[in-house]
């Protein structure tokens, strides 16, 4: 899995930062970290897209070897949250890069993006 | 004819390794995840990986950077692993006697993997591959120095052989290596070298993960990254079995002896999958400082006593 995270409150990084601790540990699905996004089959993102972060989630995107899924975290992922009226929004991630799950919460707790990430794997 | 490509391929040849390299390499994430108070990946996990890269994902190549030295690197390294992994394991299992002069060509042959790392982190075309290949070539240069003295002590405490077979002939005879205290010093630079022809912590400086994204493999995705993982699962059987065969006594499987032998093999991962949790990550400088200088004489050390054979 490859995070990235756009202009965000950073509480859903934390959020996922806490999927991959001992609590909520994901790795008894199989699931890692990555660090290049060229290994990652699914990329986070979490935040609401500024105009400087859409050419580079665009870049990301492209470089992402497809099949890859895309997981929009948090309000602000899905929707834009409470950053949806500044000025420098560049629209929410499904108007960048198509997206296959939403997980809504402000910040969605670690069960719940546990649940989203298997409600795409049953997909 | 037949049966030599039988042994290269199935036993004790790629699959073998394969297989049990994938297992090791499962061992190795989920003692990792015990350490951590987490649950870790299902036994299958490894695989899974493995076949998910070759079938699944597509394979990117680089825009900037030579695009058939990029894919040939992984290939090569392969076969490298498994030509070494079959050098060590037909005397090791007593399936062939081996020839006079292999465990140099098995040290050779051992290079090969690190090597082409570094070729294809070089043919990407990326600058953090770059820091990752010459912090690569730089660890290189380190510890196989220290390899190669420690092999010139094995060969020296089994008597100037020069032949696998050899070696764990004089080990049956006198016991096996690490019984003496030259052999625990040739032990404890033995782990170290692995650690680091293995590109695990403490010197996974090369790939570091957060540091510089996966350094040498940043642009390797689809089939070419699963190349590079399927060669480090069977470096990871490979290279303890090797330590098994000329420090610790060999394989041996009559009767009781087969149960030592599993819990050799089993004690060396443990070990490594130890040192790998309990400690940082070291820089490259301080790296060539521990291998040139601390581990070099410890080497010599174990020479040493061995003459005076302690």
């Amino acid at each position: 899995m490859f995070h990235f995270g756009g202009a965000s409150c950073n509480n859903c990084d934390i959020e996922i930062l806490d999927c991959l601790t001992p609590r909520y540990d994901i790795e008894r699905f199989g699931m890692l970290l990555v660090g290049s996004i060229r290994h990652a089959d699914v990329l986070l993102v979490n935040g609401s897209i500024n105009r400087k972060d859409k050419p580079r989630l665009l870049e990301i995107y492209r470089q992402a070897p497809k099949p890859v899924f895309v997981v929009a975290v948090g309000a602000c992922g899905c929707t834009g949250g409470i950053f949806a009226e500044g000025n420098t929004f560049a629209g929410p991630v499904d108007k960048i890069i198509p997206v296959d799950a939403y997980i809504p919460g402000c910040p969605p707790k670690p069960e719940a993006i546990i649940a989203g990430i298997v409600k795409l794997l049953n997909k | 004819m037949v049966k030599d490509l039988l042994y290269y391929l199935i036993f004790p040849g790629f699959i073998f390794i394969t297989i049990v390299g994938g297992l090791f390499s499962w061992a190795d994430r989920k003692i990792t995840a015990w350490f951590q108070f987490r649950k870790g990946p299902p036994l299958l996990q490894p695989f899974y990986d493995f076949f998910k890269l070759l079938l699944v994902k597509e394979t990117i190549l680089p825009a900037r950077g030579s695009k058939l030295t990029f894919l040939m690197a992984p290939v090569l390294g392969l076969t490298g692993a498994t030509i070494s992994g079959v050098l060590i394991l037909l005397p090791a299992f007593g399936l062939k006697p081996g020839f006079s002069g292999d465990i140099i060509v098995v040290f050779y042959m051992l290079t090969i993997p690190s090597l082409t790392y570094i070729i294809g982190a070089l043919a990407s075309g990326n600058p953090l591959a770059s820091v990752g290949a010459s912090r690569e070539i730089k660890l290189i240069i380190s510890y196989e120095l220290t390899f190669l003295l420690i092999i010139a002590a094995i060969i020296f405490k089994a008597g100037m052989v020069i032949g696998l077979r050899d070696i764990i002939a004089a080990q049956l005879d006198q016991g096996a290596f690490i019984g003496s205290i030259s052999g625990v010093l040739l032990f404890v630079a033995f782990t170290f070298c692995m650690q680091a022809k293995l590109g695990l912590v403490p010197f996974d400086m090369p790939e570091a993960e957060t540091e510089i994204t996966h350094g040498c493999f940043i642009e390797y995705s689809g089939s070419a990254y699963s190349f590079i993982k399927l060669t480090k699962y069977m470096m990871l059987f490979i290279l303890p079995a090797f330590m098994c065969t000329v420090l610790l006594g060999g394989f041996r499987f009559d009767g009781i002896h087969l149960l030592w032998t599993v819990l050799k093999l089993i004690g060396v991962l443990l070990l490594i999958t130890l040192l790998r949790n309990t400690n940082p990550r070291i820089r490259i400088d301080q790296a060539m400082r521990f291998f040139f200088i601390w581990m070099n004489l410890l080497v010599i050390a174990a020479i040493i006593l061995s003459y005076f054979n302690l």
